[in-house]
């Protein structure tokens, strides 16, 4: 594993240089294609991998307070096990068929309830940010949950930046539109893009991460390359992957899966033991990497994030708004 | 088809061939060949199970238009083998949930029978399943006569029954148990149109060509 411990006085970021330059890999991409045509390279498992571009390493400071000292989840799993419906349903197909999506060059537009709005390149929305590690459980609303190692900048302190005024009582979220570099786009499994959005107190509270990174290099396509959201204590689903718009709102966005169905996904959707899920109970969860004959454990009151986080939903009816 | 070669060979190499799945798991399970059953091994092999439990009812269910179309009556005597299959992948699915996923962990399992709709119809699947494997030997169907036809029609709506479960367990994506409910449609419409639509088209037939009501009698 590749990690670059940052320098002293040096601000941790991503450097332009570390990025493969998309002119390299295409080459890489060529040459491989073409050493397959001409016979020389067996075809096998490692062709989808090869044709990727590099993970850059990234520079980064481990922020211990907001880590967790479970274990992390082999990279293998984070990696192989998704939900990615852009990508297709199964949870290998993002993994399998990512292999085209280009997430870079990478602009994010702004806009909303603020002073400061309009489109951004991603590095440039990144720069003033010191690159944090945080290891954070991820509870899966299908009750399962791995412990992941993201690295990535608070979304409080970018979201500041664009100085949101008054009016600003939500933030929406919104995925890129590829369906020819995103094959589960072509179908209306969900409404396309994705969407999803946050109460703004909910994005400003220090847990709320923008991530880029996963055990220490650039985030994978099936992670939610470029850019994703993790907010732990929420099902992982509110964790909106490839972000390209950022909106600051007065009235509650849409969420994708609240909008497919209403009455099983809410627009909160808190890691909640006590509150089942219609179909099945989110009261424990299978923790990936166990083992075969290990049992479930017990699923947390926010995903274990109580104490930093219950203050945000004091006297509100968490059954109501789930 | 020679009841010789029937005996001594297709059936031989049925059960070899339907226990293939089965084999996938545990090579997988075992990592042989270098194999693996994924970050969810446990949801792996139940959903394996549970695909291969519909997959094999529906198979069973194909017998008889199968025979029908083709004319080869001798793979009837290919249902029972096929069906106690079925009963055994969806056994062995319930078995995965309840000792593995769930660590026959028994409040849980007992709640999510009563509670979870979509657990409590596949159970009632399973559950109407044991008669009717309990009642497959040469011995029962001699015993129960007629009975037993009657008995084994309950695999209609037990395969109705699964494919519902499977329905309403997945999130979004509906495609594939729909493909399950319309091979299914065609599999069980068949057997309707024989019973009931293609019988009145041939007495329409015969009451206008003027045949005497004995001989459209006699022709049915």
């Amino acid at each position: 594993m590749l990690i670059k411990r940052p320098q002293p006085g040096y601000s941790a970021r991503i450097q332009p240089s570390e990025i493969t330059p998309e002119s390299v890999y295409l080459d890489r991409r060529r040459l491989l294609q073409a050493a397959i045509a001409a016979g020389t390279l067996a075809a096998g498992p490692a062709w989808p991998e090869t044709r990727r571009p590099a993970l850059a390493p990234l520079s980064f400071e481990r922020n211990a307070r907001f880590s967790t000292d479970e274990t992390p989840n082999s990279y293998e799993d984070i990696t192989t096990y998704n939900n990615f419906y852009e990508f297709g349903t199964s949870k290998g197909d993002p993994a399998a068929n990512s292999g085209r999506f280009e997430p870079a060059p990478w602009t994010v537009t702004i806009s909303g309830e603020a002073e400061i709005t309009g489109t951004f390149a991603l590095e440039d929305l990144l720069k003033p940010h010191p690159l944090e590690e945080r290891i954070y459980r991820l509870r899966c609303v299908e009750a399962w949950s791995m412990v992941i190692p993201w690295v990535g900048v608070p979304l409080g302190a970018v979201l500041s930046r664009f100085k949101p005024t008054s009016r600003a009582k939500y933030v929406a979220f919104k995925s890129v539109h590829r369906p020819e570099q995103m094959p589960g786009q072509r179908y209306p499994v969900l409404k396309w893009p994705y969407v999803e959005g946050l109460r703004i107190d909910e994005a400003m509270h220090p847990l709320s991460l923008l991530v880029v990174g996963l055990y220490g290099k650039t985030l994978p396509n099936q992670n939610g390359a470029p850019l994703r959201l993790m907010s732990p204590w929420k099902y992982g689903f509110k964790g909106i992957k490839s972000i390209v718009a950022i909106e600051f709102t007065e009235r509650q966005p849409p969420s994708s899966w609240n909008l497919a169905q209403p009455h099983e996904y809410g627009f909160y959707a808190n890691v909640n033991p006590e509150v089942d899920h219609p179909r099945w109970s989110q009261a424990r969860e299978r923790r990936i990497g166990a083992g075969l004959f290990e049992s479930r454990i017990p699923t947390r009151m926010f995903n274990g994030y109580e104490e930093e986080v219950a203050h945000l939903y004091r006297g509100m009816d968490l059954r109501k708004f789930f | 088809m020679s009841p010789l070669l029937l005996r001594r060979v297709i059936k031989p190499a049925l059960f070899a061939l339907c226990l293939l799945p089965f084999a996938a798991v545990l090579w997988r399970l075992f990592g042989i060949g270098g194999a693996t059953l994924g970050a969810n091994p446990i949801e792996r092999i139940q959903d394996t199970f549970g695909q291969w439990g519909l997959r094999f009812l529906l198979i069973t269910l194909a017998v008889t238009p199968l025979r029908d179309w083709f004319h080869a009556v001798w793979l009837i005597h290919l249902r029972r083998m096929l069906g106690l299959f079925a009963f055994f992948y969806v056994l062995m699915h319930f078995l995965t949930w309840l000792i593995l996923d769930q660590g026959l962990y028994w409040s849980g399992v007992l709640e999510d029978i009563t509670r979870r709709p979509f657990i409590t119809i596949g159970f009632a699947a399973l559950v109407l399943l044991v008669p009717l494997a309990v009642t497959s030997t040469h011995g029962m169907m001699r015993r129960l006569g007629r009975r037993w036809k009657s008995l084994h029609r309950l695999v209609y709506a037990i395969a109705l029954l699964g494919i519902w479960h499977y329905y309403w367990q997945v999130k979004a994506d509906v495609r594939e148990p729909l493909i399950y409910l319309a091979i299914a449609l065609v599999l069980l419409g068949w057997r309707a149109w024989k019973a009931w639509v293609a019988p009145a088209l041939r007495r329409r037939t015969a009451a206008a060509s003027g045949a005497p009501l004995q001989a459209r009698r006699a022709s049915e």
